[in-house]
This record gives structure tokens, sequence and C-alpha cells, in this order.
């Protein structure tokens, strides 16, 4: 029979050899090129299959933005192809079509008729006063973020996420610093993405007031965006011409009129929409016109 | 009714003497909390995540408290031996089944007052304000509907040999309920004739347990149901619970108990 010192003792070894193990394992493994352990414990548990989720938590998000209302796989969901939530930041092309207030369709049965008393069945948007038709409290599209966030961190490669959440936070909970964090993040995962920069450069331009920096970061996504292949090129016109036309609306407010119109010029080619923007060079052309008039001496 | 309450009695002092609650309401608070402990961007007004989250688990811990507890009813008096001299007394086979159906009913309506004062507060603690009629109608068509799943397990459990096959029939229909219940006709529609036919049948004949699921209304802050239609829910649900108490008691009168 051992004395109960020996047996601890030989614990104390045990210890000091498992403690001496793993202190030199470690950072072979940790060199190893085939290890998983990266830090990330989404990656490590879910492998590439946590992109999956990461999309359906990013329609939670968009599902949380209606209070619930929202087409299942067994309703009609052409009016929800592209989430509102990004729609309504403005700077993604919408693929909805179709009655987004009434996917339910008529009643089918009385059970249906019966059962739509107990779901959410009216068409709302957080930001417009959610199910309460509240306008004070459209801050309330801050209960978008935690799936936000959760879909982020699932898919860091997932550029959507980081604009949307950078756009609510920054527009309707008055939160710019975490937006910044957010795109800044984004950048970090997706360094060439100039839809990223273009919200970057709002963020400068309309919470900071900090137009040179806004400048910078919106040129660089026009460079950015240059680099693409033409058919990527082609699916992305929307984002050149948001970049250029707050570039045109930045150098107008500096008052350098030509270089304004340049960018408009620019925006011209890959709007749908080029009438409208050619009204705003006429314009631009017009004033620039009439700060020349002065210098015009009359002759007689 | 004396003799009810009675058989009732015991199997809510069984309920409290076993872990399985204890166990699961631990489980749901500790999750929750976990859960509100996370920083998302600095905003500690976020709450509807937490409610949700908090709700799924309680739906969960709910049905799982219902229906082993209700499955294990019968089958356990007949394996210990008490059947027998249960029946010897006065106390009629239609008496035994309804006194244990009251007595799960009931068990499963404290239980839902636990986690839904639990809810509640956990809901306050963020949103700062309490919506006590809007949680009254959520729990009270909860509890309703754990009452059709209590019946319909009590009627499984004279059915099936052993409690873990009921338990496991009765998990898959109501889960299917659930998930698909609503969206059986629309199913229905897509498929050839008769299977067509049978599964619009079933879609008419099954209960709809997806109705008494008002959680999104919960959670996004939805006006009240109106009275009317919730009053006409709880009898939908006393309908179907007649039902299936009436088919348990014509399985028992005809069973053997030895």
């Amino acid at each position: 029979m051992r004395s109960p010192r020996t047996s601890l003792l030989l614990l104390l070894a045990l210890l000091v050899f498992c403690f001496g193990l793993a202190a030199q394992l470690e950072p072979q493994f940790q060199a190893w090129p085939g290890s998983r352990s990266t830090g990330d414990l989404f990656n490590v548990m879910l492998g590439d299959s946590r992109r999956l989720f990461a999309n359906e938590f990013f329609i939670k998000a968009d599902e949380y933005y209606h209070s619930g209302y929202y087409p299942t796989m067994f309703d009609d969901n052409a009016a929800f192809q592209t989430t509102h939530m990004a729609a309504d930041t403005g700077a993604v092309n919408s693929r909805n079509h179709g009655d987004e207030h009434g996917f339910l369709g008529p009643t089918r049965n009385w059970i249906d008729a019966f059962g739509r008393h107990f779901f959410p069945d009216r068409h709302t948007h957080l930001d417009e006063g959610g199910a309460s038709d509240d306008l004070s409290g459209s801050e309330n599209v801050r209960e978008i973020l935690p799936w936000l966030k959760l879909s982020a961190d699932l898919d860091p490669d997932n550029v959507q996420t980081y604009t949307v959440t950078a756009f609510w936070l920054r527009v309707r909970m008055n939160n710019p610093h975490e937006a910044d964090a957010v795109l800044h993040e984004g950048l970090r995962h997706c360094p060439d993405s100039y839809d990223i920069l273009f919200e970057l450069g709002r963020l400068y331009s309309e919470n900071y007031h900090d137009t040179d920096r806004a400048r910078n970061v919106w040129e660089l996504g026009v460079r950015k965006w240059q680099k693409l292949d033409p058919e990527t090129k082609k699916e992305n016109r929307l984002i050149l011409e948001q970049l250029t036309i707050h570039l045109a609306r930045l150098e107008e407010d500096a008052g350098d009129l030509p270089k304004a119109i340049e960018w408009f010029q620019a925006a011209q080619k890959v709007s749908l929409t080029p009438g409208v923007i050619q009204q705003q060079i006429n314009r631009l052309q017009f004033k620039l016109g009439q700060e020349f008039n002065p210098l015009l001496k009359p002759l007689y | 009714m004396k003799n009810i309450f009675a058989v009732a009695g015991v199997v809510i002092k069984e309920l409290y003497r076993r872990k399985d609650f204890y166990v699961l309401f631990i489980v749901t608070v500790l999750i929750c909390l976990v859960m509100a402990s996370v920083n998302i961007y600095n905003d500690a007004k976020i709450v509807r995540y937490l409610k949700e989250i908090c709700l799924l688990l309680v739906w969960i811990s709910s049905l799982v408290i219902a229906i082993t507890t209700t499955a294990r009813q019968i089958p356990a008096e007949r394996e210990n031996r008490t059947l027998l001299p249960l029946l010897a007394k006065p106390l009629t086979r239609a008496q035994l089944i309804v006194g244990k159906f009251v007595g799960c009913w009931l068990a499963c309506g404290l239980t839902l007052l636990c986690f839904y004062l639990f809810f509640g507060a956990l809901a306050a603690s963020r949103e700062h304000q309490w919506p006590l009629l809007n949680y009254f109608q959520a729990a009270a068509l909860h509890w309703f509907m754990l009452g059709i799943v209590v019946a319909l397990a009590l009627l499984g459990s004279l059915v099936f040999a052993a409690p873990s096959s009921n338990s496991t029939i009765c998990f898959v229909v109501v889960g299917g309920i659930l998930f698909v219940g609503r969206h059986l006709d629309q199913v229905a529609l897509t498929l050839r004739e008769p299977v067509r036919t049978i599964v619009y049948a079933v879609y008419f004949a099954v209960p709809h347990l997806e109705l008494f699921d008002v959680r999104d209304l919960v959670i996004h802050n939805w006006p009240l149901i109106p009275w009317l239609y919730f009053s006409l829910a709880l009898l939908y649900a006393l309908g179907y619970i007649a039902v299936f108490l009436t088919g348990a008691c014509l399985v028992f009168r005809r069973k053997a108990v030895n």
C-alpha cells in the first residue's frame, strides 16, 4: 500500500508531464497547416455549411424587419426575392415583383380564414413603426441587428451583411461609431468591396461631414469597380451609379463644377435613367455658364 | 368529480417529485441568461431575439413535459400492478382516464405558469412594459394546445405497447402538425388522386395545433387577438380534447388490465 504522500507526488508528476506535453504540442498544432483551430468556433463546428445558416439568419433579420409577417416556402415569395431591409438601403438592386401586402392570397377555407387571426397578417416595416404603426418607434429597427451580427459571424465574406447593418446603425440608431466599426470589420474580410467603401463614404459624408475622406473612399470604390470583369460589371451597375452620383454631388457642394459634371457623365453611362442625369448635367452646365457671366464686360 | 380530482392530485404530486421540470426550467433560464449577456453593438434595448429564444425553449420544454408525463401514466400503473387495486375502489375506468388527463393538464398549467412568469420578467427587464393580456392570451392558448397533446398522448398510451413508442409517435405527429399543418391543403393540391383527397381529409381531420402558436404576435408586440376568435380557439381545443378522451375511454373500456 502506497503512502498518500507518494500518490500525491505521482499525481503532481503526472500534472507536470501533462502541462509540459501540452506546452510542447500546442505551437506545433498551431503551425500545422491542416489545423481548423483558427479561433473561429463556427468554422470549426460547421465548416463551409455555415454560409447556408448565415443566409437563413439574414432572412430571419428581414422577417424581424416585417415584425414576423413573412412568406414561408409554401407562400408566393415573388415580392421577397430581395430582402426589403437591404433594398431600403438604396444600394441594392431589387428583384422583387408582385404583391408584398397580400402574399397570403384570398382565404382558402375556414381553417385558413380562422388561422389568420393568430399570426401577423399585415405588411409593415420596423423603421416605419412596425406592428404598432407608431412612427416614433422607428428605432425598433434595432431588433434586426442580432440576426445580422450572427449572419456576419457565420459568413464573414458576405458584403451585404456589413452594408445593411451599418446603414441601419447609422440612419435609424444614430450610432455612426458602431457602423464605422462594422464597415471596417467588413473591409478586413473583403478588402476589394466597393459596396462597403460606398457605405463608408456615406458615413464619412453624412455623419462625420468629412468630405475629404468621403471623396477618397468613393474614388477608391470606383477604382475597385473598374477592375471587375465585364460580366460582373454588368450586374453591379447600380453601385457605380450611386458612387459616381454621390461624388458628383460632393464636388458640386465643394464648388468644383467641371469635376461634378464629369462624375455625372460617368453615372449616365451606367444609369437606367440617363435622361434624369442629363437634366443634372444641364443644370450644372448652366450654373457654370452663369459663373463666367460677370467676367464678360458689356461692349457698350 | 371527487374521484377524478383525487387521481389528478396524485399526478401533480408525481410531477413535482420528478426532476424533469426542474432540469428543463433551469436549462431554459441558463440559456436565456447567457443569450441576454451577449453584447450586440452596445445596445441594451434589443429584446425580441431573447423573447424568441425563450418562447422556443418554453414550447419545447412544455411539449417534453406534457408528452413524457402523460405517456407513462397508464403503463406505469400496469407495471407497478397498482391499476387493479385502483379500479377495485369505487372508481370507474372513465374516471381514471379523466383523472389522469386532468392531472397531467393541470401539471402542464403549473409548469407553464412558472415558464411564462420567467418570460414576462425577462421581457420586462429590457422592454420596461408588461402587456399582461397578450401574455395571458399566449399562455392560455398554449395551455389548451397542451390539453389536446395530453389527451392524444393518453389515447396513445392505451394503443401503443410502450411509453417510448407512444412518446416518439406523439412528438412526430405534434411536430408535423406544428410545422406543416397550416399548409397541408396547399401540399394536397400538388399531389395526384387519390393521395390528394387523403391529404386533404387529413388537413381537415387533424387538430390544428399551429393555431395556438401565437409566439410571433407576442415577440413582435402585435395587438391582442380579438376575444371572439380567442374564445373560439379555446372551444376548438376543448372539442378535440373531448374527442381524444372519448376515444381513450372507449379503448380502455375493452382493455384487459391484468
